[in-house]
């Protein structure tokens, strides 16, 4: 029988008369993973703060209940409300925690070793010998290579998924009952987060950790969890055995997000003629600084190319190269007649126009301080494209029609804004130059899924309406597979496979492709063991 | 606060225009007989060693040190910030030049700077306001391209640039409006050091002439009789105090109405 490591009651969290978390209840057995899924401000990240007592949000307002352990004859220890000191004994001791960007939860100025041994010392009253020694054995049980040398280094020496797994090791180091992972590979790549997955499901096993996943993805959660809790707006819409809620999904809330996941054996866009127009060519691209080297591709006027590749691989800086922020070593590239690379003055600023981007994250991507309106008009007052304040005011509300966002919209700061809405202002500010070629970097990647969704939508209805032509850089396979008509596979600065989009999902040449494809979580649940 | 600091600084404002008015004497009627008088009916804040009232003259004195902190304020604003964000847009050379100048006016202590431009110059009004602005120029300059760095690598300056927008342009209506926050502090923060730094500058007799009255003068006139007329001292002291305060207090009000984001917070605030 499976005995109960975290049992949350009727929590509920308020900031500022704002309720955000609405009577959460939810368990977790020994050896068991809970998996919670939501969108972003649903509530996901609060509710297990505030389960774990480590909310630390000002004027925030902590109701119910949360007891954690009672293993044996102790009695469990209530979580919410609980002093400092009875916290401080717990986390890191009892409880684990794993966040989702790797570059930022190591202290940068320590050692691996310091911060591995921290609660080693803290909890376990290790001597430094002892808790060295505990360090070896969780680098090594985290499979980070070379561990011994490892120790003694600094966290900048390792990758993104190696980081990761420090913070592992660090989390499972007291050996806790309670691992909780907030999005813990959300920013790795597939390969890495497949890798990561299967780590801690290892380590689960041995160990015997119960873990809380906090994730946006439910094809990850599909991968690690036994039971889901589905949040939305602060409450438990549905909580059910992960093969349940993949099956057959009572709340229409469950249904919707998982009708929005993007599916690698879906359908691709429309097709293109075949005798289309050469748009863009690229050929042999090199760029010593960033490492890439002889890229070619070419894009027909009215489709899209997606650029796939892991971070690293040198997608972002083709991207950079196309759009005048970074100087190519080597290569040319031809827009229609025009010459992209190395044109100056009154020639770089129409090629300027003929191209536009859109980036990753709709929060950096707005002057905070530039209403909307005058945005999405800037390029039009650059290019002199709309005939005076009444004409350009016109012209921005025509264009965000086009991205389907309200006219009132322009006198909005970015941040009144929610992320798929400053995307869209993004789209029309991109759309304002009437561009012949639109690079999007990633730009339905930060988006929650029914977002993203729409977004996705948006972008091929503009395509099919006013004939537009895409780069699409991307890491999500299942996001290329709907939007791209070509594919071009990069790694480590190279091409290496680059074929129409149905042949390449359909039969990958490469080893590397093949493995990019294998790590993309399958779209059923793995089936519980 | 920012409201009660916006009101007292208008008050001071008030105050240096209307001092000739308001004044219940000539601000350089002596009457020897009457010196060193202590707060009374008469003298509301004393009277000095010549027997000058203390009140006309701290009323009259806000005229030049507010006028000297503020031209020398807006000396150091324009040449600094102009500075700072072109050699932080630009870097290579420009930077590297511009710095090193800015570095080596660093190098010097404030007051020693000031006191070599004064001395070259002749003492006076203008004389310290320019000395005042010079020395403050390297401050503004650095925190200019401090911020300038930080918001010139923002994806929305980059897409601005991609979309084939001006230096000028991009300059004007992305990087100095991303800059204003830290900026305006250093403004308010400066206005008041410009004033104690014109205090200082006539305390040492090389500020503001006499018999023209500035407060730093007064202080200086007032440390002869410290132990028998310590209202010569404290009250130009005390309008000293209040000014830079209110500088102080505005400034940080300011940085945050200036914020469209921090203005959605506090309306949200207020509406609940």
């Amino acid at each position: 029988m499976s005995t109960t490591v975290l049992s949350v009651r009727d929590l509920r969290v308020r900031i500022r008369r704002r309720d955000i978390v609405r009577g959460v209840s939810l368990d977790v057995a020994r050896e068991q993973t809970l998996g919670v899924v939501g969108e972003s401000g649903s509530g996901k990240s609060m509710t297990v703060l505030a389960a774990t007592g480590l909310l630390d949000a000002p004027g925030a307002v902590v109701g119910g209940s949360s007891a954690l352990g009672g293993v044996g004859d102790s009695p469990p220890t209530q979580l919410v409300g609980a002093s400092a000191r009875t916290l401080r004994r717990v986390h890191g001791g009892r409880i684990g925690f794993v966040f989702q960007d790797p570059g930022t939860s190591l202290n940068p100025l320590l050692t691996l070793e310091r911060q591995i041994t921290e609660s080693l010392q803290a909890h376990r009253n290790m001597t430094r010998r002892q808790a060295r020694v505990r360090a070896l054995e969780l680098l090594e049980a985290v499979r980070l290579p070379e561990p011994e040398s490892r120790l003694a280094g600094y966290p900048h020496q390792l990758s993104g998924g190696q980081r990761q797994r420090v913070m592992i090791a660090i989390a499972l180091a007291c050996d806790p009952e309670l691992l909780i992972a907030d999005e813990p590979t959300t920013s790795l790549d597939v390969t890495t987060q497949a890798q990561i997955i299967a780590l801690v499901r290892d380590l689960q096993r041995d160990f015997g950790t119960a873990v809380v996943w906090i994730s946006h993805d439910l094809g990850v959660i599909g991968q690690v969890a036994d039971a889901v809790t589905v949040l939305h707006d602060g409450e438990a819409v549905e909580q059910a055995p992960i093969s349940e809620v993949f099956e057959k999904p009572r709340h229409p809330y469950t249904r919707q997000l998982l009708e929005a996941r993007p599916q690698i054996g879906g359908d691709g866009p429309p097709a293109v003629a075949d005798d289309a127009p050469v748009l863009l060519r690229v050929a042999g691209l090199t760029s010593a600084e960033r490492r890439v080297e002889d890229v070619s591709f070419q894009i027909r006027r009215a489709s899209t190319l997606a650029l796939v590749g892991e971070s690293g691989s040198g997608k972002s800086s083709v991207a950079e190269t196309l759009t005048g922020l970074l100087e190519p070593d080597a290569g040319t590239a031809t827009l229609g007649d025009a010459d992209v690379f190395g044109v100056r003055g009154a020639g770089e600023k129409a090629l300027r126009r003929r191209i536009s981007l859109v980036l990753q994250d709709p929060f950096t991507s707005l002057d905070p301080r530039m209403r909307i309106g005058t945005a999405v008009g800037e390029p039009l007052v650059v290019h002199r494209l709309a005939a005076g304040r009444r004409g350009r005011r016109e012209r921005v509300a025509g264009l965000l029609e086009m991205v389907g966002l309200p006219a009132d919209l322009a006198s909005a700061y970015p941040h009144e804004l929610s992320g798929g809405q400053r995307q869209r202002v993004s789209i029309a500010r991109a759309l304002a130059v009437e561009p012949d070629l639109m690079i999007l970097d990633e730009s339905t990647a930060s988006l929650d899924v029914s977002v993203q969704e729409r977004v996705l939508d948006l972008l091929l209805g503009l395509q099919r309406d006013l004939g537009l032509t895409y780069l699409f850089i991307a890491h999500d396979l299942a996001v290329v597979r709907r939007m791209s008509h070509d594919v071009v596979v990069m790694r480590d600065g190279e091409v290496v496979e680059y074929r129409p989009a149905g042949e390449l999902f359909a039969a990958p040449e490469q080893e590397y492709t093949r493995a990019l494809l294998a790590a993309v979580p399958p779209e059923l649940p793995r089936c519980p063991t | 606060m920012t409201k009660v600091s916006a009101a007292l600084l208008a008050v001071i404002g008030i105050v240096a225009i209307t001092a000739d008015w308001l004044a219940p004497y000539g601000v350089n009627d002596i009457d020897v007989a009457g010196a060193l008088q202590p707060p009374s009916g008469s003298h509301l804040l004393g009277t000095d060693e010549l027997g000058r009232d203390i009140a006309t003259r701290v009323l009259v004195a806000t005229q030049a040190s507010l006028q000297i902190a503020v031209a020398a304020v807006a000396f150091a604003f324009v040449v600094g910030v102009t500075a700072g964000v072109v050699a932080g847009y630009l870097g290579g050379w420009t930077d590297a030049v511009l710095m090193r100048v800015v570095d080596v006016m660093f190098a010097f202590p404030v007051l020693l700077l000031a006191l070599a431009i004064v001395a070259v110059l002749a003492p006076g009004t203008t004389t310290t306001i320019l000395a005042i602005g010079i020395v403050y120029t390297p401050i503004f300059a650095r925190v200019a391209r401090a911020s300038t760095l930080s918001v010139r690598v923002e994806p929305y300056v980059q897409v601005s640039r991609t979309l084939g927008t001006g230096r000028i342009h991009i300059l004007g209506r992305h990087i100095l409006p991303n800059i204003a926050g830290p900026v305006i502090v250093q403004t308010s923060l400066s206005l008041a050091f410009a004033i104690l730094s014109e205090a200082a500058l006539s305390f040492l007799g090389l500020g503001i002439q006499p018999p023209e009255p500035s407060w730093g003068r007064m202080l200086f006139d007032a440390q002869g009789f410290m132990h028998r007329a310590w209202w010569m001292s404290v009250f130009p002291g005390a309008a000293i105090f209040v000014t830079v305060l209110a500088f102080n207090l505005f400034g940080d009000g300011l940085r945050d109405v200036l914020d469209p984001k921090q203005r959605t917070v506090t309306a949200a605030r207020k509406n609940q």
